[in-house]
């Protein structure tokens, strides 16, 4: 028998050579997150306080904390979720249960799906354009309605948690649709077989047997929207002193972190470290409930 | 007597019972249409208001946009082509980075790794997905750029600074920030996305091919290599693209890296801008109305860019689930 030795030789070389590099790839991967999770908690931790939660920010070279950033950031991020959460579930729910493979839904799909991974600072331009821009005719009605509450004309905390909706809106329709469609569809004609109508079995049936994974998907869109800063810089702008009125300016820690980082300022830092630990350690915590409630359901 | 009234009672009832449903179910169903258009609308909107907002800026400078790199705020001259330079050459850097690494990450995860560790390693990976972009600006500012500065650039520019054809890419001082720094971390952020749909679609790949290459005498390489890849080919593709779109539209992470020079700069290691950190940078002191305008404009050119290749990965992962489906 002949054997080409050289040629295995330098088969079994250049997989050992291709194996390790793709060891490396993973080292590689690794390597930065722990590098990035270290120097987080080395600055973080050391600038932590109670001060940050009570104290306001400060003006350069005095110390303080980040208290109306911190509630800027929590009111903001509910009020997406609560405006984005229904208007996705329904959207997810028409796209699994009445539209499926319709015209309508397979353009609401495209469309969703690029919003997903849409730049987020566009969308910043878009609720700025509608919302922030004094358009005279809809500042008009707005100030009708709302008087001097109108949000409508200027910077406003409303008009932050209006961009963040729309970021919150295409994760829970992708999570929803998802899950809507790994519900049995015996499940349903068992309901159906009952006599339930269509809508009182989408409410009591299925959206109960996936009602698990559609929380992921609002938990992931939570962690997804706590760090957002882009589409924040021209909506709900920032506020350097104490105010907890949505309908005007206010801060949020993303905003407070992009700012204090790009000052010379050496107490800046120290809060912008403290807050991105902050908002690092929730991202994570919601990512890794939202994986045990994934893995559960 | 008293019976035949009951049962037309009965069915009376029945006949209004079933017109409430129909009528709930209708009205459920519109509900659940109104959201879905809701979300149409706001795809709508965002292009609408982007071309109304841009629309001095284009009615003014035409064409000459995109070909100009002039962005002079007192004089009123504007052009994207610094912005647009940037985020190209960034971005696909950060392909060039991310693309292996993420192939390899899946490689290793599907073939090398000990069982028990891949879910921890895949998990891990994935973190680096979750952390919030302004984590990575702040990161890459302060800890990765003055290291960057003072260790691996300036071997890179030793290195490559005197191959030639090379040598103008690579050359002139490090500063830390600039063009590479903003590509390495592009690079990093994506990678999980890129490693993750690699990974899902290599499992699609039936073992039964993998195994009859074995069986010819291949190595896990070889396998790897010519069989696996070629099938998940058009998987990997729109994983790729998917992250591609992510890095072209990336803002916070690139801002506070990439140097802010609004020029087309010859070497990767100098400063320059991006369509997104343009607009982060400087749309709050956009005080005139051409100003404003110019940058909408640059919000309109990058919503454009991410558009065309987060449809044509769409369309790709699209055609691989039909594929896969029938």
């Amino acid at each position: 028998m002949i054997v080409n030795r050289g040629l295995y030789l330098r088969r079994q070389f250049s997989n050992r050579v291709f194996l390790m590099l793709s060891v490396l790839a993973a080292i590689f991967g690794l390597v930065w997150l722990a590098l990035i999770l270290y120097s987080l908690i080395t600055n973080g931790v050391s600038n932590l306080s109670p001060k940050l939660f009570i104290e306001m920010t400060p003006p350069p070279g005095t110390e303080g904390g980040l208290s109306n950033a911190i509630f800027g950031s929590v009111a903001m991020s509910l009020i997406a979720v609560a405006v984005g959460t229904p208007v996705g579930l329904l959207a997810g729910t028409y796209l699994a249960e009445y539209g499926r493979h319709g015209w309508l839904a397979s353009i609401v799909r495209f469309v969703n799906d690029i919003l997903l991974s849409a730049p987020s600072i566009v969308i910043g331009l878009f609720v700025y354009e509608i919302f922030v821009v004094n358009t005279p005719g809809t500042q008009a009605v707005c100030r009708a309605i709302f008087g001097a509450w109108c949000p409508m004309g200027h910077f406003s905390g409303i008009a932050g948690s209006l961009a963040l909706a729309v970021i919150v809106v295409p994760v829970v329709v992708r999570t929803t649709e998802n899950m809507l469609l790994l519900v049995p569809n015996g499940l349903r004609e068992a309901a159906a077989a009952l006599g339930a109508p269509r809508s009182r079995v989408i409410r009591t049936v299925t959206w109960r047997a996936a009602r698990a994974g559609i929380l992921t998907g609002v938990l992931l869109a939570i962690a997804r929207i706590s760090g957002e800063t882009a589409p924040l810089l021209f909506t709900s702008l920032g506020n350097q002193f104490k105010s907890y009125d949505l309908t005007q300016p206010i801060a949020s820690l993303p905003v407070v972190i992009f700012q204090f980082a790009m000052s010379a300022d050496e107490g800046w830092h120290k809060l912008a470290w403290a807050g991105a630990l902050l908002i690092t350690a929730t991202v994570l915590t919601l990512s890794v409930i939202a994986r045990i409630l994934e893995k559960r359901s | 007597m008293a019976d035949a009234a009951l049962t037309e009672n009965l069915v009376a009832t029945r006949a209004d019972t079933v017109r409430r449903f129909g009528r709930r179910d209708a009205g459920f169903r519109g509900l659940t249409g109104f959201a879905a258009l809701l979300v149409v609308a706001a795809f709508a909107g965002v292009i609408a208001s982007l071309v109304i907002g841009a629309w001095p800026s284009i009615n003014a400078f035409g064409f000459s946009f995109l070909t100009s790199d002039a962005w002079n705020p007192v004089e009123e001259r504007y052009g994207a082509l610094a912005s647009i330079y940037g985020t190209i050459v960034t971005s696909l850097l950060a392909m060039a980075i991310a693309v292996p690494v993420g192939i390899g990450i899946a490689i290793f995860l599907t073939e090398i790794c000990p069982r028990p560790l891949r879910r921890p390693i895949g998990i891990a990976i994935e973190l680096l997905a979750g952390i919030p972009s302004i984590i990575y600006g702040i990161w890459g500012l302060f800890t990765f750029a003055p290291a960057f500065q003072q260790t691996l650039e300036p071997w890179l520019i030793d290195v490559f600074g005197h191959i030639p054809g090379l040598d103008s890419f690579f050359s002139g001082p490090p500063y830390g920030i600039g063009i590479f720094s903003a590509s390495l971390i592009l690079s990093i952020m994506i990678l999980p996305f890129i490693s993750a749909v690699t990974r899902d679609v290599f499992e699609t790949v039936p073992p039964m091919l993998k195994e009859a290459a074995y069986g010819l005498g291949c190595t896990t390489w070889e396998v790897m290599w010519r069989v696996v890849l070629p099938f998940a080919r058009a998987g990997v593709v729109g994983g790729a693209m998917l992250a591609l779109g992510r890095a072209l539209g990336e803002t916070m992470a690139v801002t506070f890296v990439i140097g802010n020079a609004h020029h087309v700069p010859h070497s990767v290691f100098a400063p320059g801008t991006t369509i997104s950190a343009t607009i982060a940078n400087e749309f709050s002191e956009a005080t005139t109305a051409m100003y404003q305008s110019a940058v909408i404009e640059l919000g309109l050119i990058l919503f454009f860019i991410t558009f065309v290749v987060l449809a044509s990965a769409q369309i790709m992962l699209r055609t691989l689930e039909r594929r896969a489906g029938g």
